[in-house]
């Protein structure tokens, strides 16, 4: 057994939410340069010249990319061979959230109560952490802070199995178009395919994590998306919805099985600025 | 094109040159206000009660920056989405707010306000917070400091850059930008 401190965790976790925060990965940052030379629009290219600049500028002078420096959200894989001594997972997370969001001048954007009070937490905690267990001795910490403006145009939707190929397209497609200039275009689709109506909308949430310009590896769905893509491309909403060629810079799929009975869809949408971040400890 | 350059309060004669597909830089002074800052403007409005800014010209912009770093004028500032903000709106324009810059659609009751009041809806670069902080020279705090990043600030800016969506006379970027470029 491989004893890990929970403090080891947290200084990770610090680090990360200021990392993700400052920094956008060069996945996501060359998808916003090779848009730049497929964009028709000249306002389009104008928000993308913006886009690109104000990534440059977050990196040069440490300030967070965008002032919504989100909801943390963590996908933790807990090697079983693991043992964590000094405070549990959550609190050694949330510990790290609180420090790294004070020491890197982030927003502080949580409320405790979602209805009445809505009083700030004042610390970006609680964290969302999801947690796998796996085989192995390593740790592996995913985590991105998810902006509220696009994780507001997300949608669960319980399609039957006879809707098909069509009526999963139709779906994201008609639910992206829907939310338009919103959430921050060009965007990241995360969509998930399969398993419960909770399921479904985790699996959206973990295609963001996927690095932007990896397909699918089935085949089959690697074409899904890139169909869904063109669709969402086509409706010519572009940058910022000021028209373009650009309103998505990629599209996610992830799946699980189904119940016979069922086939539901979720859509989990990113902004440009889809900061992820993995670490293995 | 060309960006426009105007300065920050207006006159209706420069909201009346102003059309949909503009892009402009601002230079002068606006204030910040969010969900919770116009909650608390509308209900003194209901009171028949002053309002703690004059907003007769005036820009008023949909942020919620992150806290400044020592030497900072501001934190990352980008606009944020202005849909939230549609039921306070009309209310703001009849009291005299001229501009609005956030980032996103607006209801229809929006969109005829600004024609009756003559008022521009505006969009900033969703999400380019690191960029537009650098266009905002001085910021301070002027009314409800309880509601820390949600308070209205007073921002001096320099070519402070945003594009028109919709226009006094009914011209909508969202709707005519998406139809230009589809297939």
């Amino acid at each position: 057994m491989r004893e890990l401190a929970a403090s080891t965790i947290s200084d990770h976790v610090a680090e990360m939410c200021q990392e993700a925060n400052i920094y956008l990965g060069e996945d996501v940052f060359k998808a916003l340069q090779d848009s730049l030379e497929t964009e028709e629009s000249p306002t389009g290219k104008e928000v993308l010249r913006q886009l690109i600049e104000n990534v440059e500028i977050a990196r040069n002078e440490q300030i967070p990319i965008c002032q919504d420096t989100g909801f943390a959200v963590f996908f933790v894989e807990w090697g079983q061979e693991v043992h964590l001594s000094g405070g549990t997972l959550d609190e050694a997370i949330n510990a790290g959230v609180r420090r790294g969001y004070e020491e890197g001048y982030l927003r502080k954007s949580i409320v405790d109560d979602p209805l009445y009070n809505r009083k700030n937490t004042g610390d970006n905690t609680p964290a969302v952490i999801y947690t796998d267990f796996v085989p192995g001795d390593k740790v592996k910490i995913s985590f991105a802070p998810k902006g509220g403006g696009s994780e507001n145009m997300s949608s669960v939707k319980m399609l039957k199995p006879s809707d098909g190929e069509a009526g999963v397209i139709d779906f994201v497609v008609n639910h992206v178009k829907a939310a338009g200039p919103n959430p921050c275009p060009p965007i990241v689709v995360g969509v998930g395919i399969g398993g419960t109506f909770d399921k479904v909308a985790v699996l959206a949430k973990k295609a963001l994590f996927r690095p932007v310009g990896r397909a699918h590896p089935d085949s089959a769905f690697a074409a899904l998306e890139k169909t869904i893509l063109d669709k969402i491309n086509d409706l010519g909403v572009g940058p910022q919805g000021f028209g373009g060629r650009t309103f998505a810079l990629a599209v996610h799929i992830e799946t699980f099985p189904s119940h016979i009975a069922s086939m539901p869809a979720a859509v989990n949408i990113n902004c440009h600025a889809c900061r992820h971040l993995e670490r293995v400890i | 094109m060309e960006p426009k350059r105007i300065q920050a309060p207006l006159t209706d004669e420069v909201v009346m040159s102003l059309k949909a597909g503009d892009n402009v830089l601002i230079s002068g002074v606006i204030y910040t206000a969010r969900d919770a800052a116009h909650k608390k403007l509308v209900e003194l409005m209901d009171k028949n009660e002053p309002l703690p800014i004059d907003l007769q010209g005036q820009f008023i912009y949909y942020v919620g920056p992150t806290p400044a770093k020592p030497g900072q004028a501001i934190g990352s500032a980008g606009p944020t989405t202005s849909g939230r903000m549609d039921v306070y709106t009309p209310r703001m324009l009849e009291k005299g707010m001229k501009a609005c810059i956030g980032k996103g659609l607006r209801s229809q009751a929006v969109k005829d306000a600004l024609q009756k009041y003559k008022g521009v809806y505006l969009a900033a670069v969703g999400g380019a917070g690191a960029l537009l902080s650098k266009r905002i020279k001085k910021s301070e705090v002027v009314a409800y400091p309880e509601l820390g990043a949600e308070a209205i600030h007073r921002l001096e800016v320099e070519d402070f850059p945003a594009t028109v969506i919709n226009d006094v006379y009914g011209n909508d970027l969202y709707a005519e930008g998406a139809k230009a470029y589809a297939r």
